[in-house]
């Protein structure tokens, strides 16, 4: 028994770490010189050097860091302040037709965004938003508020009605409400609901990709200069890989629960 | 699960149509939903409107002066075109293997990791780790770290001498956003592990079921709805796969890995044939509405949402 | 007590936040280096002499200082997409291009792109009747320029002498396709990993169409009549088609339908093929002991012929200057930088005379070291640019501009789908008939379109 219990930790271990291989090796290959990212058999063993990083610092990756992370953190505010007001009125105090709107929400969801690219194209070029932190903010707003109005609607609905009763019998008004009585029970739930914003608006591609060039580029668009099979590339390649990701899979890391515990709370209610 | 404990409302709550003179009137409830549902409606609905208006044009971005009405040729002309089909087969190959495969593993994964055992968080973290990785970088390094038919690990791995990304295109691909994804759907599901009781497993273990029969009968019928959401989260998003065919395939060989985002793109952005990449996604937004609805009635049904309040 | 648990709770929550305030804020800091003065962005193709380009763009910047260059660099389709969007919409992202001879005259036309020629005569010693007539003419519209050219290229053979003479064969000076498909049987070597020859079969008009177009037409065949009549399957086309692909297939390199320019030099550069038809620019890359094993191993000839008597192609990488650009003048001054006859001497110091833009500038053809140092390549790739105009490569009369494109706007999409088709073939999928079928109702589509303007 004991025994069985062990091996299966190993097993575990073992299928954890197979796993996440891909990226152990990019850890190990961005600390590589490219003559040694492309030696045949793959190297375990070698001089660890930083060149790499410094590599990517050069062709200019602080730029489209910095648009990274303010495009990130404005889209997730403002996906929060639209949600929280409207997941209230779909949960707290239920408008008619909750359903229906909610179903509208999601729906935007399945849209295919490649669908409406053209005139977003058009339109974000007449509003001088081409190539613009802001076109790429209002948008990655725009795809990330259906998940947070149905996740944290069911943080919403958490809160128990009793409470919310006393308070109206004090004659709280809404913000007071919102603020001493719901806030303190859906904090969680919002924390978990940004953390998942601030993963999707990090990672988004498409919009970036089209949308965005030099100036209002971010992260991923820097990587995706790297499509050239030109030369030796690879270490340079995963250094600039693993800056990119390193600042949400750090955020993800600490804050696991919460992912878990967002997630799953869509399922629940 | 019943619906009838409704917030408490001034009185006569119950008639369908709103009353222009009560004082707690439908307007100021909705007034918070208001925000939301038009910023909705303006950045995902006018775009989607414009688009409707091209798709009956002739438009070529690049020829000044070529717009004008066709009606519903570049429809025709789209139902006309092989590789469309191809696109739409290959979106529904890449949608539901990816979704199934990332769920069958995150369901191995989660049940792994649902007992104690010596590092455990760790190994958490482990597998969280390639969620949190950029698509875009992990598309790339799947494609020169992985695939690569010379200094792949794949090849070095299994002994072989395979240009993965030409011979196998979709599943290549594929792989990449399975590895992408099976985290997510481990994550859920092992959330929904951990919400059952443990004292009707206790007790079904005391009656003497074996760990196969308590699986079966017990643990999945309450993963239902974890399964579930996990399986429209994957879809809505896997569909949209834009990322892993940019950057791996360029949708090649040929349009072997073409999915319908890709194409669409293609057409839009290399062919400038604005009409007939409108008209494509016009057909799209179609033919997900007709599934979406299907599947979001259902998922309305299990979290019976119509009562608004649990 | 639910206070308390709440109040702890948003500690949590706040500590997160902070922490992503934090790094927003540090690396918005660390962005705003650099926000004064004149920022330029340049969208170009990235190939190797422009990456040189890219590479000594900080001698730039130290001569003018005040101006600060922001390169957007991608591979040429993704390349062509961002800059053909931004341009056609004015959409203004981007203050200076680079396009090719495909674009410019129409580009020209539609009024996107500035009169360079204004500019041209008022920069003394810029001296723009030093460029190649057949490349300038390939970029100007009534007289006037509209690009300036940063290098120019035909296409032609690399073969490897070597390889040749180990297996007792000649290369003539002027081959068939023929002697190039029994060459490429003999040399297909795929034991030792050597293909008999590499040839594009990447999708998309600027890359496999390019070279596979120039054999269309050596072969007698046409994309379109006189009367914008589709003909791609025509019994010629068939013909040329089905060379083209069983050549690539039998005796190509691995991974044919998804290597192009850059794929094919590298495989080329790395010793894995015996002959490589491609871009006559393809040399400098070759004889670079840098960036290639089989430096100084190679012998180039023409483009090899069917029923012509010439096939290459004309191409140039040229800058352009959109109207919508605000700094036009300090866009100039970079365009002028890349395109002058200093930047030659300075690719040549700086990194080798293999590595100078070619093709583009008669007075390069007269520095001693490049000569010695192209002595392989510069003679055929002259002949080949001189060559290169529709009477000496085609057999039957076309409606259009362009040698190894259809010069309508059409065409990047039209040739990007039949390159589709062209890859599928390649990669075994569908058989030339197929794909030449579906192809042919691409192009009826744009013809009838042609047909009734007419």
């Amino acid at each position: 028994m004991r025994l069985g219990r062990i091996s299966l930790t190993a097993f575990t271990w073992l299928v954890a770490i197979l796993f996440v291989f891909p990226v152990i090796w990019m850890v190990l290959t961005s600390f590589k010189t490219e003559a040694d990212a492309y030696t045949d058999p793959p190297k375990l063993f070698f001089t660890p050097t930083l060149e790499q990083f410094a590599g990517v610092f050069e062709r200019g990756f602080l730029p489209y860091l910095a648009n990274s992370g303010f495009v990130t953190l404005i889209s997730t505010l403002a996906v929060l302040l639209l949600a929280i007001p409207a997941s209230y009125a779909l949960s707290i105090s239920p408008v008619k037709g909750t359903s229906n709107v909610l179903g509208f929400f999601l729906s935007t969801k399945m849209l295919p965004i490649v669908a409406a690219i053209i005139p977003l194209y058009v339109i974000s070029q007449n509003l001088q938003l081409l190539d613009n932190v802001w076109a790429l903010i209002i948008l990655y707003t725009a795809m990330n508020l259906p998940l947070a109005i149905w996740m944290m609607r069911s943080f919403f609905l958490e809160v128990p009605k009793e409470m919310i009763e006393a308070a109206r019998v004090d004659g709280a008004k809404l913000p007071t409400l919102l603020y001493r009585v719901v806030l303190p029970v859906v904090a969680p739930g919002i924390a978990a609901t940004a953390l998942i914003c601030v993963i999707f608006s990090w990672t988004e591609f498409f919009y970036a990709v089209n949308l965005s060039a030099a100036r209002a580029g971010t992260v991923p668009v820097f990587l995706s200069g790297f499509i050239t099979s030109e030369g030796l590339y690879w270490a340079q390649l995963s250094a600039a890989a693993l800056l990119a990701s390193l600042p949400v899979m750090i955020i993800g890391w600490i804050a696991q629960n919460h992912l878990v515990r967002g997630l799953s709370m869509g399922a629940v209610k | 699960m019943t619906t009838t404990e409704v917030a408490p409302a001034p009185a006569g709550r119950g008639a369908e149509q709103p009353a222009p003179r009560r004082h707690a009137s439908p307007w100021k409830r909705r007034a918070p939903l208001l925000p939301a549902l038009i910023f909705t409606i303006a950045v995902t609905q006018i775009p989607f409107l414009v688009t409707v208006f091209y798709s009956f044009q002739s438009w070529n971005l690049v020829r000044p002066g070529s717009q004008y009405f066709v009606g519903f040729q570049n429809y025709i002309d789209v139902f006309a075109d092989s590789t469309f089909r191809t696109a739409m087969l290959n979106t529904v190959v890449l949608t539901v293997v990816c979704v199934f495969v990332s769920m069958v593993l995150g369901l191995g994964l989660a049940l792994l990791l649902d007992r104690k055992f010596t590092g455990r968080s760790v190994v958490r973290t482990l597998i969280i780790t390639p969620f949190l990785i950029l698509p875009a970088a992990g598309a790339l390094l799947w494609k020169t770290a992985m695939f690569d038919p010379v200094h792949g690990l794949l090849n070095f791995v299994f002994g072989t001498d395979i240009d993965w990304l030409s011979a196998y295109p979709l599943g290549s691909v594929m792989t990449q956003v399975i590895w992408q994804w099976t985290p997510f759907m481990t994550l859920l599901i092992l959330a929904g592990l951990q919400a059952q009781s443990k004292e009707v497993l206790e007790a079904a273990q005391v009656d003497g079921a074996g760990r196969w029969r308590t699986f079966a009968s017990i643990t999945l019928p309450q993963l239902s709805r974890y399964l579930q959401l996990a399986a429209l989260l994957g879809a809505i998003y896997i569909v949209n796969s834009f990322d892993a065919i940019y950057l791996m395939t360029q949708g090649g060989p040929g349009t072997a890995s073409t999915n319908l985002p890709f194409y669409i793109y293609q057409r839009a952005f290399e062919g400038f044939d604005v009409g007939q990449s409108s008209a494509m996604g016009v057909i799209v937004v179609i033919l997900t509405l007709i599934v979406a609805t299907f599947t979001l009635r259902l998922m309305f049904r299990t979290f019976d949402v119509s009562g608004g309040v649990k | 007590m639910r206070n308390a648990f709440g109040r702890r709770r948003r500690g949590r929550l706040s500590a997160i936040l902070l922490s992503a305030l934090l790094l927003a804020t540090g690396c918005a800091g660390a962005g705003a280096i650099g926000a004064g003065g004149q920022t330029l962005v340049i969208a170009i193709v990235a190939n190797p002499q422009m990456n040189d380009a890219i590479a000594l763009s900080d001698q730039f910047e130290r001569d003018h200082p005040g101006i600060e260059l922001k390169f957007v660099s991608l591979p040429e389709n993704q390349a062509r997409a961002k800059i053909t969007a931004s341009t056609a919409t004015q959409g203004g992202e981007f203050d200076v291009v680079m396009i090719s001879n495909y674009e410019t005259p129409q580009w020209a036309d539609n009024g996107w792109l500035e009169n360079l020629q204004p500019y041209i005569d008022s920069t003394e010693g810029y001296d723009a009747d030093d460029f190649i007539p057949s490349i300038r003419e390939s970029l100007s519209d009534d007289g006037d320029m509209y690009a300036v050219p940063f290098y120019g290229e035909s296409s032609f053979v690399a073969y490897r002498k070597d390889l040749f003479q180990q297996a007792g064969l000649t290369m003539p000076q002027n081959p068939t396709w023929e002697q190039i498909a029994g060459f490429a049987e003999q040399l297909d070597d795929p034991a030792n990993g050597v293909a008999g020859i590499c040839l594009r079969g990447k999708p998309g008009w600027g890359e496999s169409l390019a070279p596979f177009s120039t054999v269309v037409n050596t072969f007698g065949a046409r994309y379109f009549d006189e009367d914008w009549n589709a003909q791609l399957t025509s019994p010629e086309f068939k013909e040329a088609a089905n060379f083209y692909v069983n050549l690539v297939r039998e005796h190509g390199q691995t991974g044919a339908s998804s290597a192009g320019f850059t794929e094919c030099g590298t495989r080329y550069g790395q010793g894995e093929a015996a002959m490589w038809y491609d871009a006559t620019v393809m040399a400098g890359t070759n004889e670079d002991p840098a960036s290639s094993t089989v430096a100084g191993k190679s012998g180039y000839v023409s483009a090899p012929v069917n029923k012509t008597d010439a096939s290459g192609w004309l191409y140039t990488w040229s800058l352009a200057l959109p109207k919508v650009t605000e700094n036009k003048d300090a866009a100039w001054e970079f365009m002028r930088w890349m395109t002058d006859k200093q930047f030659v001497q300075t690719v040549g110091e700086e990194f080798g005379w293999n590595r100078v833009p070619p093709g583009v500038r008669q007075s390069t053809y007269e520095i001693d070291e490049y000569t010695e140092a192209a002595k392989a390549y510069a003679q055929p790739t002259l002949d080949g640019i001189r060559e290169a105009n529709q009477d000496n490569t085609m057999t039957e009369p076309v409606p259009y501009p362009g040698i190894q494109f259809v010069g309508i706007p059409e065409f990047q999409d039209l040739g990007t789908r039949i390159s589709q088709q062209l890859s599928a073939a390649i990669a075994g999928q569908k058989t030339v008939d197929e794909a030449l079928e579906q192809a042919q109702e691409y192009a009826e589509t744009v013809g009838q379109a042609y047909r009734e303007t007419q």
